[in-house]
């Protein structure tokens, strides 16, 4: 997302943004939703249920809580006198909200499939006039959503608690960082509910999926350049999986917020969320394709 | 008489390398306003007859149907309530949540949502604990929370799999008593049991399952007659117990 930058702070701040891409931003992605009205009923009952499960296993509570506590004693802290130490909490914070919300993503997503098996509570489900495809959709709805309350409160926090130490509310630069990391949260939750009918175990998904995403934000941008020092046919083979793999490290924009970079291009956002969606869809479509095959241990 | 449920020449297996026959050649018809009893021994395919019908397994060969529609079709689970034999639901629910939460799922109009839901609240004895989570439930309790959640569409075909399975004498008598006033307000009613007894009262036919084959279908009297025994004899008799 750096190379899209409309430009450094001043310029960026000196324009008026314009709210209503925001708005077209977040219309867009429900758009696919759209198409579907009628079966919609099954599938945003089972995504409320989903949201309640997490709310009321408390797992998110804790994650934010500890999290909540390492920032507040952080910012708390004045090093040497330093400034811009609000740079420093900024990124830790950032850095607390990714691993917090990669871990709910995963462990929640990872968990809903296997638990309704195990518990037997898709026979009472099933016995009513739902496909497996709204499961699978409900599911990944229900824990999307929920991901996505948790990336508001995070965010909301590092908001105050930034804005607090630098009197300074770039709202829309937050904004796009948490839109950003939403949709990188969908592709996850969507290779997670995936994970979820291939691998037996809820763990051995999750831990399996951290390895992937982990993996990908570190190295997937440079699998190119990997690619290039390497002999046929392995060369070819990694350029492939340069190609195919889906490059989470495109969202994470956290070094353009805390440096004050300034907001990205609307329309790089709105690329990028397209590509997400793109992904996301290949991947349930898959979980869908799996889950249909499957049989429900009676 | 209209057919609500019709199997023809039912096959249904299990996987591996062998697969294992669970059902042959099973052809049955329950028509409208019946109760009708599903019996045999434990590995009979009981279950998994009432699994085809659900749409939780596919048939091998052979078709069914309920109200006319392929099993395959989800809206053919449109008019139907199931109970299944042990209570599965989400327990961090309470009643009233998951009697809403199916209810959206049957579609079931907002403005008559919470007046179904009072409705069959009432009807299994719950009224008192609709905000409990269901954790906090008894097992009984729990059985009548399925039981309120297969009505909670007003269906016009209930599948039990061993609805008093488990229960204390004063749950088996509420749920033989729901079962004869669905009978009465003209609901078909199909079910599983090893409680003969509960069968005896409360079914117009039964079908008796050995094997994964049908061996004997008709009215209670009419199987005893031929046999010329009481029903526990004549079920005993008919899967061939020597």
């Amino acid at each position: 997302m750096k190379g899209y930058m409309k430009g450094k702070s001043k310029k960026a701040k000196g324009k008026k943004p314009d709210q209503s891409v925001a708005v077209s931003l977040f219309a867009f992605c429900l758009l696919p939703f759209a198409f579907c009205l009628p079966p919609m009923n099954s599938v945003l009952a089972i995504a409320n249920v989903t949201v309640k499960e997490l709310y009321r296993r408390k797992d998110f509570y804790v994650l934010f809580v500890l999290s909540a506590l390492i920032i507040l004693v952080a910012g708390a802290a004045n090093f040497f006198n330093d400034d811009k130490i609000v740079r420093y909490l900024k990124e830790l914070c950032l850095l607390l909200i990714w691993i917090s919300a990669l871990v709910i993503a995963v462990t929640t997503a990872a968990r809903q499939i296997p638990a309704e098996r195990e518990q037997r509570t898709i026979f009472p489900l099933l016995a009513k006039p739902v496909t497996r495809g709204q499961v699978i959709a409900g599911k990944f709805l229900g824990c999307w959503l929920a991901t996505g309350l948790a990336l508001v409160m995070f965010y909301v926090f590092l908001a105050v608690v930034s804005g607090s130490r630098e009197h300074a509310w770039p709202l829309l630069n937050y904004f796009q960082a948490a839109w950003l990391q939403w949709m990188f949260l969908g592709v996850v939750i969507a290779m997670a509910v995936l994970g979820s009918i291939v691998f037996a175990a809820p763990s051995s998904n999750s831990t399996i999926l951290l390895i992937v995403v982990v993996g990908i934000l570190l190295l997937g941008g440079h699998l190119n350049q990997v690619a290039l020092e390497q002999a046929e046919p392995m060369r070819s083979v990694t350029y492939t999986i340069y190609f195919l793999i889906p490059h989470l490290e495109w969202f994470d924009v956290r070094d353009l917020v805390v440096h004050d970079q300034g907001l990205i291009a609307w329309w790089a956002v709105a690329a990028a969320s397209a590509y997400a969606l793109i992904y996301t869809v290949f991947f349930l479509f898959a979980a869908w394709v799996a889950f249909r095959r499957k049989a429900l241990n009676t | 008489m209209d057919a609500i449920v019709k199997i023809e020449n039912l096959r249904a297996e299990y996987g591996g390398a062998v697969p294992k026959v669970a059902l042959q050649g099973l052809n049955l018809t329950v028509n409208a306003g019946e109760v009708f009893g599903f019996l045999g021994p434990n590995g009979a395919g009981k279950t998994t007859t009432m699994n085809v019908l659900l749409g939780f397994v596919n048939a091998t060969s052979g078709t069914a149907q309920l109200f006319g529609v392929d099993v395959r079709q989800p809206i053919a689970r449109q008019r139907i309530g199931y109970l299944p034999e042990l209570t599965y639901y989400y327990k961090f629910l309470t009643a009233e949540e998951i009697l809403r939460f199916y209810a959206k799922i049957f579609g079931i109009a907002k403005s008559e949502i919470e007046s179904c839901i009072d409705a069959v609240l009432k009807l299994v004895e719950l009224d008192h604990a609709r905000k409990r989570q269901i954790k906090t439930y008894s097992k009984g309790m729990q059985q009548r929370v399925g039981l309120a959640q297969a009505l909670i569409n007003n269906p016009d075909l209930l599948i039990l799999d061993e609805p008093t399975s488990g229960l204390d004498p004063i749950g088996r008598m509420q749920v033989r008593q729901i079962i004869l006033r669905l009978k009465n307000e003209g609901k078909t009613v199909f079910f599983s049991s090893h409680e003969l007894g509960e069968v005896e009262t409360v079914c117009d036919r039964v079908a008796i399952l050995a094997g994964g084959e049908l061996k004997a279908e008709g009215s209670v009297s009419d199987l005893t007659q031929k046999y010329n025994a009481p029903l526990e004899q004549t079920f005993l008799k008919i899967i061939g117990y020597k």
